[in-house]
């Protein structure tokens, strides 16, 4: 890991209590929902991270049904770079799979604005504060969100002549 | 069967002005069906008279959920779904992909395979830029660029085809190396290219470049400040266009571009003439760049030796049986990944390509998401297109050269 990046992550260590997982020469940090935007601003203004790269989600269904209520089932990626010092920091949120809202960080960096759409769409994760959240890449009359892990890929069953009328039976088609 | 559903004005009214809603503005589709948006891209404009108040861009029409097919691919296959996402720049996503694979697996890369993914890479960067200017050209109405262009690019394809037997899916690349060693006839292919293309390089400029009524369609249109980019996280020739220097190949150095010498061009006026001259300078840098690949390409192989990743050659299965254990799992199984996520991005011709990789200690990736350099372009286009005609906004389109397919995934 780079030595440039060990104050910036004491920083957000002490700051927001984030915690620290390293892999590869990257530096993940882990920090509460509620201190996401305070932490993006903190390493955009201080830190000169003027570009927010990348922003996904990942969904840990089902390992993360833990007995509590309120297990930690999506985690928010938010990777981080600095022109200005070469560097890149990956924050994470723990997102809770039975009340999925995080605050939006479309105020802090503009391109948030359409990414924060697209983990709508696909996971359903609901930004609180966003000033467009529709849905950006799917058909509007879409259920549910593809990229969960419970979201079935689907697929077509190939039909054989000895089980041809079989599965033409059970085949879904669209209705009019 | 619900009812097909479609954008209500409701739901689209906090984005556009007053005078949209009450009724003088006019609201105008442009696309899906349009030869100049590139593609299948919807844009919803505002319109005062001819100029253009709002534009509200709408995107998914490609969408075809390559993120979801892919974690149900081991490694291996996954990789030829990448080849679609951004189908100007093939071999650029399949570098991303299997640097994203290599990194998380941390497998090595002989020397010569790398050199070889720097010239097809930059050889790509050539005809995705040669698309742009073909395809913007044609849409100020240069008709006869755009064949130049495709006639240039053809070689390129050929080289393409010469090397991997297809000319643009190619799945080329391959985690730890390449598919397989370029033909003898490569190291003439390339040479006839690189012989002739600057020169043609200068025939496009001689065209374009001081053209009045190209320069007057370009100059001053869509001015894109340092600090919108940056926000709006718009990266590639775009960036540099507005006075950004910042190039993954220059500020991070990977698959060897270290070696090489080549000048990033930046430009500091941001509007859609300076992006069309930071890609015409773009083409000599790369040429420069193979040249140099071709001039020290190393010898040896261009596969990892290591079996548990990479498949053994056929000739060995027959007698080892070893090899043929390896062969039997790969091509069933797959390898498997540590249970932990990486990003890793390359520069591709459009941007910042970035691949999210997480691993959960199985065959398949858990999840991968890709940060494509198109959706960060478009998501920019608003602001680009505010004030201007719609005239001009055909012009924008062109010189953010956006591909659908790496904005829908």
């Amino acid at each position: 890991m780079d030595k440039k990046l060990e104050p910036i992550l004491h920083a957000l260590q002490e700051k927001f209590g984030g915690t620290l997982e390293e892999f590869r020469d990257e530096a993940h940090v882990f920090v509460k929902a509620e201190h996401i935007v305070e932490a993006l601003t903190f390493l955009r203004d201080k830190h000169d991270f003027e570009l927010l790269s990348a922003m996904t989600a990942v969904d840990y269904w089902p390992q993360a049904q833990l007995p509590f209520g309120e297990s930690p089932r999506f985690h928010l990626v938010y990777q981080l770079t600095s022109l200005a010092h070469n560097l890149s920091v990956q924050l994470r949120v723990q997102v809770s799979g039975s009340r999925p809202e995080v605050p939006t960080a479309s105020g802090v960096y503009a391109v948030a604005n359409w990414r924060e759409r697209e983990a709508w769409d696909m996971f359903g994760i609901r930004f609180t504060g966003h000033p467009d959240l529709r849905r950006i890449l799917m058909p509007l009359d879409t259920e549910g969100h593809p990229l969960r892990k419970d979201f079935p890929l689907g697929y077509e069953e190939p039909q054989f002549t000895f089980n041809f009328d079989e599965i033409q039976l059970r085949k879904p088609f669209a209705q009019d | 069967m619900t009812e097909l559903q479609e954008v209500s004005f409701d739901d689209i009214k906090h984005l556009v002005s007053e005078r949209a809603i009450s009724g003088e503005n006019m609201l105008l589709n442009m696309g899906p069906q349009h030869p100049s948006t590139h593609g299948v891209l919807r844009l919803l404009l505002e319109l005062d008279g001819e100029t253009v108040v709002n534009c509200i861009p709408d995107i998914g029409y490609l969408h075809t959920g390559i993120e979801k097919n892919m974690e149900a691919k081991t490694y291996q296959k996954a990789e030829v779904m990448s080849d679609r996402l951004d189908y100007m720049n093939t071999t650029g996503n399949n570098l991303a992909y299997v640097m994203a694979v290599e990194k998380l697996v941390d497998l090595d890369v002989p020397e010569r395979a790398q050199a070889i993914r720097v010239i097809i890479v930059e050889l790509q960067r050539i005809a995705s830029h040669l698309i742009f200017l073909a395809a913007t050209g044609l849409d100020l109405a240069a008709q006869s660029i755009f064949l130049y262009c495709f006639r240039e690019r053809e070689m390129i394809l050929d080289i393409l085809e010469l090397c991997s037997g297809q000319r643009m899916m190619t799945t080329y690349l391959r985690p730890g190396g390449l598919w397989r060693d370029v033909p003898p006839e490569f190291d003439g292919a390339v040479r006839d290219f690189l012989k002739i293309f600057p020169k043609r390089v200068d025939e496009y400029e001689a065209l374009l470049t001081k053209n009045p009524i190209f320069v007057d369609r370009m100059a001053g249109i869509g001015i894109l400040t340092r600090e919108d980019a940056l926000t709006y996280g718009v990266t590639g020739p775009i960036l540099r266009a507005s006075g950004v220097d910042w190039d993954l190949r220059k500020a991070r150095p990977y698959s060897g571009y270290e070696q090489y010498d080549f000048d990033v061009p930046v430009l500091t006026k941001g509007d859609s003439y300076a992006r069309y001259l930071v890609r015409i300078e773009e083409f000599r840098q790369s040429v420069r760049i193979i040249q140099q690949a071709m001039d020290k390409l190393p010898g040896g192989p261009v596969r990892s030796e290591n079996r548990k990743f990479v498949p053994p050659p056929r000739s060995e299965i027959g007698v080892s049986m070893e090899a043929l254990i390896h062969h039997f799992k790969l091509w069933t199984e797959g390898f498997p990944a540590p249970k932990a996520s990486i990003y890793s991005a390359v520069e591709s011709p459009r941007g910042e390509l970035g691949v999210f990789l997480e691993g959960d200690g199985g065959p398949k990736p858990y999840r991968i998401h890709w940060r494509t350099p198109s959706f960060e372009n478009l998501g920019v286009l608003p602001v680009l297109a505010k004030g201007h005609f719609v005239a001009d906004l055909v012009a924008i389109i062109g010189s953010i050269d956006i591909v659908l397919g790496d904005i829908d995934r």
